[in-house]
């Protein structure tokens, strides 16, 4: 398995459609790439010709804004034609900016307000629980996510009722829209925080293959609790212009930016 | 009507495993038997609404069917964006059980008073709104509920609201439910205070007012047929309602005759738009807001009285 070519592949296509439609949050989809790329293609327990079957592990994108990212992963994973990716938020368009249900096989849930798909997954979890299945559902948040109360209450409910078929991964990092996570509203200690709602942590290298996978290969980190992993990314990854700027959190490329971003990838 | 729909969710539980139902922590003395039942299709969320109406619409994401149980301003205020996004926008298999709609917890105070509440939901697509007027109409329509995919908000009152049906009454949501013929008068009325529309109905009557009374279980999708059928055949319309004048049925009943060409008398009797600052019981605060029986005959007649005289 080729992590590095495929990863690059799903940036290419992520870098195309934003600026075909002139889109926001590059730098948001950009982040997560690396971590989509390992449980779509190594973790997760899917079928693209089979995308509803019934015993398939759930992954909730609760980070909507990044749904670029999910497309262009679905779309490399063989769950819908590459073309549909070219009318990204256009006009008539399949695939709106924010990731909604059922827009293309794959997507599970409608997310884009932030702090929504945690919930949701800890229902799909009591839900396997109580039927007896044993799949995962894995929620992917953003750092800046973790600022909404709904995701603190979806972390008491969680450990409260032992959900260890629900997986937290947050994409950190470490900017939100207008600045620096930990400026705008510290985070830290973020770990500990988890760990006295009562989960399972750990953390990782969110641009390390090989780390996401093993981490991923170790859930749940212990019987009986939800596991969350920080994987520490960095904004905007892969196209160096981009990496640690805030701005690319709306901004998108123009057609030299583009060349110049499409030319970096495809040294890669 | 809360023991009227806890005691038909029980039955239904036991023939159809999909049901799960959710509170947010309210419901002593009333959910203790679905808890014993049922106890692993039961949870109390805790005091935390977003993430109870997130878990229901993973439950429903997963094939169940899943009642959401509170008292109604923490049910539909506290989480509306997650009901318009994870229920309605998804169309997902949740139903919204609120307690205490109008001031069916009067003395509480206006955090708990349900005054907007057939406004915000009646707005969002993909919900059905249907607020019993009686026990009777609470038990079928928690029955027919699971039977109408997607979100289905029930707005009930609290306790030991009197049968306004002595009959099980025809009853199909999205249909109103003529009560009595007449041909003078229509009254239009919704949920809680339907027993009292049924005594002004029967009052105007003793006065020789023809007075027809029909209950609008289901403020969306809204009656049109049986609102222009009452249009044509009686000449003035009055609907009664325990909610504010901004939204509710009358709003839902104006759009309709609006859009007509009708151009019959028509009236809205119900709270004002205002925070309900009294102090007091239920009774209490619909006699200061005019929604006593006796303070609806008075003010229907007097607008009967002036049509009358108009017309004669």
């Amino acid at each position: 398995m080729d992590y590095n070519k495929i990863s690059n592949n799903i940036r290419k296509k992520i870098l195309k459609i934003i600026f075909d439609s002139q889109a926001s949050h590059i730098g948001s989809a950009l982040s997560c790439v690396d971590i989509l790329t390992v449980l779509y293609f190594k973790i997760l327990n899917i079928n693209p010709q089979s995308p509803l079957a019934e015993n398939r592990d759930r992954f909730i994108l609760s980070k909507g804004h990044a749904a670029s990212a999910l497309y262009a992963t679905l779309a490399q994973r063989g769950f819908f034609p590459e073309e549909i990716l070219d009318s990204y938020c256009l006009n008539g368009g399949k695939l709106p900016g924010h990731s909604t249900k059922g827009c293309v096989p794959g997507v599970e849930v409608s997310t884009g307000s932030l702090g929504h798909g945690l919930s949701m997954g800890a229902g799909m979890a009591i839900a396997a629980k109580h039927d007896n299945k044993n799949y995962k559902i894995f929620v992917l948040l953003s750092d800046g996510e973790c600022d909404e109360g709904s995701v603190w209450e979806t972390a008491m409910f969680a450990s409260h009722h032992k959900l260890d078929n629900l997986i937290g991964i947050i994409d950190y990092n470490k900017f939100q829209a207008f600045g620096k996570t930990n400026d705008i509203l510290n985070l830290e200690p973020l770990k500990e925080k988890w760990l006295s709602f009562g989960w399972q942590a750990q953390e990782t290298d969110g641009h390390n293959f090989s780390q996401i996978e093993k981490t991923l290969n170790n859930v749940p980190f212990e019987k009986g609790k939800p596991s969350l992993i920080i994987a520490h990314t960095v904004k905007g990854k892969g196209i160096s212009f981009m990496e640690n700027k805030v701005e690319w959190h709306y901004k998108s490329p123009n057609k030299e930016q583009y060349n110049l971003a499409l030319k970096e990838l495809n040294q890669k | 009507m809360r023991q009227a729909f806890i005691n038909t969710l029980t039955e239904l539980a036991k023939k159809d495993t999909r049901i799960f139902l959710l509170t947010g922590d309210l419901g002593f003395s009333v959910l203790e038997n679905f808890r014993e039942k049922f106890p692993k299709r039961f949870f109390d969320m805790g005091v935390a609404e977003a993430n109870m109406i997130g878990v229901a619409a993973g439950l429903a994401l997963s094939g169940k069917i899943v009642f959401v149980y509170s008292i109604v301003p923490f049910l539909t205020m506290r989480c509306f964006e997650q009901i318009r996004n994870d229920l309605c926008y998804q169309n997902s298999n949740v139903k919204l059980v609120g307690i205490g709609g109008g001031l069916g917890y009067g003395a509480a105070g206006p955090t708990h008073h349900s005054l907007v509440d057939i406004a915000i939901m009646r707005a969002l697509p993909n919900m059905t709104v249907i607020c019993p007027g009686d026990p009777v109409e609470t038990e079928i329509a928690t029955k027919l509920s699971i039977f109408r995919q997607g979100p289905v908000y029930i707005r009930l009152g609290k306790s030991k609201e009197p049968k306004v049906h002595l009959k099980t009454p025809e009853f199909e949501i999205g249909k109103g439910i003529t009560i009595k013929e007449g041909k003078d008068i229509t009254l239009i009325a919704t949920g809680n205070i339907l027993y009292n529309a049924k005594q002004v109905a029967d009052k105007l009557i003793e006065n020789g007012v023809s007075t027809r009374l029909i209950s609008i279980h289901t403020i969306k999708p809204i009656d049109k047929e049986i609102i222009l059928k009452a249009a044509k055949e009686t000449r003035a319309i009055f609907t009664i309602e325990e909610h504010s004048l901004i939204g509710g049925l009358g709003s839902a009943v104006a759009e309709v005759l609006a859009e007509s060409n009708n151009k019959i008398f028509f009236r809205r009797i119900a709270l004002p738009d205002s925070f309900c600052k009294d102090i007091g019981s239920q009774e209490y605060l619909r006699e200061k807001n005019g929604l006593s029986v006796e303070q609806i005959i008075n003010n229907i007649l007097q607008i009967y009285k002036k049509i009358y005289k108009n017309e004669n």
